[in-house]
C-alpha cells in the first residue's frame, strides 16, 4: 500500500492534472472544490505579514504568498473560478476559526512550534524573527546586562516573554517584567517611559518603530534572546493532500526566486497605508531557508 | 470540526517554567481574587459615604453624591481604567507622572482602585434606594429620641437600609468579580489573561477558556453562599428584610 502511494505521488508529479482528477478528494481540498470558494483568515494589524490598508483591504507579504497558494489551489482543482473569501482573525480567534471550517489558510505572522503543531499545521516557512528588544537611544542600554534590575516589559502569552523570564533567572539580571496585552500597548510603555526596554520579534519591533511618531528615537538590540524562529502560514491538521498542494506552491515560490521578489516588495521598500520602510534586508538564514524550504518548527534547523 | 481535543493539557507544564498550565490558571485565580476584594472593599466604603451624602439635607453633599454617582457610572469601565492607567500620568507634572508609571504593580493597583471607583457608583446608587424606601418617620423617630444626624444613620438608618439592600449588593459583588477580567486591557494577567497565555502558549483554546469559565463560577458560588449566609445571620425577625 505504501509502495503504491508513492508510486502515485511520483505520478502526481509527472502528470499532476490527470491525478486530480482520477483520485477521490478529501477534507479542504473536496470543501473548495464543492464551494468554489477558499477563505483566508488574515490580520488587521501584523504589518508587513498581513495588515489593512488605507481602503480596509488586507496586504501584506504572508497575504501575497497566500494569493500564490490559491493560484496553486485553482490549477490542481482545475477550476475557471476560485472566489477568495477573507476573513479577520486575531491571536485569540484563529485557531477556533481554523478548527471549524471558517477559515482555511491563516495568512499572518504566526510562529511555528512543536507545541502548536499538536494542534494545527504550517506549511514552508516564509520569515525567521529573533527575540531582541527595543529601547530608546537616550536611555544608553548596550548589552542584554544593561537590563539589570530594570523594568522590561513583553507581551503577555508570546515565546519572548518566556524567554526574557528564563534569560532573567539565568542571567540574574533581577529585572521588573511586565506583561503587556498586546505589541501596541507594550510599545506605548516604552514610549511614556514605563518600562526601559520591550522584548518582541525584532521585525515586529521594526514595524513598531517605523510606524512611531520619531523612529529616530529608537534603537533595536543587537542581542537576541533566542535563535531565529519560524513563521509558517497554518492551516488545518491531519489535512495531507491541501498540505501538499500548499507546500509544493511555497517551495516553487521560495525557490524560483519570486519569494525574494515578494520579500523585498515588502520589507525593502515603502508600504501602505503611510508609505513606511522597514529597511530590513532579507537575514542570511532566511535566503538559505528559501533557496532549500522548510516547515521545521525547530529553530536549529535554520542554519 | 477539526480539533484536537486535550484535556491533559493542564497538568502538562507551562512554558514560563512555573508548574503546569493548571498553576498558570490558578495564579491567575489568586490575581482576580486579590483585585476584586481590595475593589469591593473600596466600593462599599466610597459608595457608602456618597451613597449617604445623596439622602443627606445638605444641597452641597447631595450635589457632590450626584456628580461622583454620574461620573463613575456613565462611562464604560474599559475606559475608564484606559483613562487612569494611560492618560492620567500624563496630565500630571512630569516627576509625579513618572513616579506613578513605574510604581512596582501599577496594573494591580490601577484596576483596583478604577474597578472600585466604578462599582462604588452602584453601590452608593443601592443604598440610597435602600435609605429613601425607610418611612419618613423613621427618620423623624430618630430625631425625636434626640439623635444627631450621625447617631440617626448610624444606629437607626443604616442598619435598616444595609439588610435591604444585601441581596442586590451580593450582584454588586459578582459584578466586582467579572469586572476584574478589563483589567487585562491594561496589562493585569489575572483568570481571563493567563487563560489567554495558555492559548497562546499551547493553542489549546477551549480548554483554557472551559477552565477559566468554571473556576469563575466556582467562585461566584462561592460568593453567592456566603452572602446568603450573611443574609440570614443578619435578619432580624419583624423587620422588612426579616421573616
Amino acid at each position: 500500500m505504501k509502495h503504491f502511494r508513492s508510486i502515485g505521488l511520483a505520478l502526481a508529479a509527472t502528470f499532476a492534472v490527470s491525478q486530480a482528477g482520477a483520485e477521490e478528494l478529501t477534507g479542504t481540498l473536496k470543501n473548495i472544490k464543492d464551494t468554489g470558494a477558499i477563505t483566508l483568515g488574515f490580520r488587521d494589524s501584523s504589518i508587513p505579514f498581513s495588515y489593512l490598508d488605507d481602503n480596509q483591504k488586507p496586504v501584506g507579504f504572508a497575504m501575497d504568498i497566500c494569493y500564490k497558494i490559491v493560484d496553486a489551489v485553482k490549477k490542481e482543482l482545475k477550476l475557471d473560478k476560485l472566489e477568495v473569501k477573507l476573513n479577520p482573525v486575531t491571536s485569540a480567534t484563529r485557531i477556533p476559526l481554523m478548527a471549524n471550517g471558517t477559515i482555511d489558510l491563516e495568512c499572518g505572522s504566526t510562529t511555528n512550534n512543536t507545541e502548536r503543531q499538536k494542534q494545527v499545521a504550517f506549511t514552508n516557512t516564509h520569515f525567521l524573527t529573533a527575540s531582541r528588544y527595543v529601547f530608546k537611544k537616550s536611555s544608553g542600554l548596550k548589552s542584554i546586562d544593561d537590563l539589570k534590575g530594570k523594568t522590561v516589559v513583553s507581551t503577555a502569552g508570546t515565546t519572548n516573554i518566556k524567554q526574557l523570564t528564563e534569560a532573567n533567572v539565568e542571567k540574574k539580571l533581577g529585572a521588573n517584567i511586565i506583561p503587556a496585552k498586546d505589541h501596541a500597548e507594550a510599545f506605548l510603555m516604552v514610549e511614556t517611559d514605563r518600562a526601559v526596554a520591550f522584548v518582541m520579534d525584532d521585525i515586529l519591533l521594526a514595524s513598531l518603530v517605523a510606524g512611531s511618531k520619531t523612529p529616530s528615537d529608537y534603537v533595536i538590540s543587537k542581542d537576541a534572546f533566542s535563535k531565529p524562529e519560524p513563521y509558517g502560514i497554518m492551516l488545518r491538521k491531519d489535512d495531507a493532500p491541501f498540505k501538499k498542494v500548499v507546500d509544493a506552491a511555497t517551495a516553487a515560490l521560495y525557490t524560483s526566486g519570486e519569494g525574494q521578489k515578494i520579500y523585498d516588495k515588502w520589507f525593502m521598500s515603502k508600504i501602505p497605508p503611510k508609505g513606511l520602510n522597514l529597511n530590513t534586508p532579507i537575514s542570511d538564514q532566511l535566503k538559505h531557508e528559501f533557496a532549500k524550504p522548510s516547515d521545521s518548527p525547530i529553530p536549529d534547523d535554520y542554519k | 470540526m477539526n480539533y484536537h481535543w486535550n484535556w491533559g493539557i493542564f497538568f502538562e507544564p507551562n512554558p514560563m517554567g512555573t508548574g503546569t498550565y493548571l498553576d498558570l490558571l490558578l495564579s491567575g485565580l489568586v490575581v482576580t481574587l486579590k483585585t476584586a476584594v481590595l475593589a469591593w472593599i473600596i466600593a462599599l466604603i466610597f459608595g457608602s459615604i456618597v451613597g449617604v451624602m445623596r439622602t443627606l439635607p445638605s444641597k452641597a453633599a447631595s450635589w457632590f453624591g450626584f456628580c461622583w454617582v454620574e461620573f463613575f457610572r456613565n462611562m464604560p469601565l474599559l475606559v475608564q481604567l484606559f483613562l487612569w492607567f494611560f492618560v492620567l500620568p500624563e496630565l500630571l507634572p512630569k516627576a509625579a507622572g513618572l513616579w506613578l508609571k513605574q510604581l512596582p504593580n501599577a496594573p494591580f493597583w490601577t484596576a483596583a482602585i478604577g474597578i472600585g471607583f466604578f462599582m462604588s457608583a452602584r453601590v452608593a446608587v443601592q443604598l440610597q434606594a435602600g435609605i429613601s424606601s425607610l418611612p419618613r418617620g423613621q427618620k423623624m423617630a430618630a430625631t425625636a429620641l434626640g439623635l444627631t444626624t450621625v447617631q440617626g444613620y448610624r444606629y437607626v438608618l443604616l442598619p435598616m437600609a444595609f439588610r435591604i439592600i444585601l441581596p442586590p449588593l451580593t450582584s454588586e459583588f459578582l459584578n466586582t468579580i467579572k469586572n476584574t477580567a478589563v483589567a487585562i486591557t491594561i496589562g493585569l494577567i489575572e483568570l481571563t489573561g493567563e487563560a489567554r497565555s495558555m492559548q497562546e502558549f499551547s493553542f489549546q483554546v477551549f480548554e483554557a477558556f472551559t477552565a477559566a469559565t468554571i473556576l469563575y463560577l466556582l467562585v461566584n458560588a462561592v460568593v453567592v453562599t456566603a452572602m446568603r449566609y450573611l443574609e440570614r445571620y443578619v435578619a432580624i425577625p419583624g423587620y422588612i428584610t426579616g421573616k
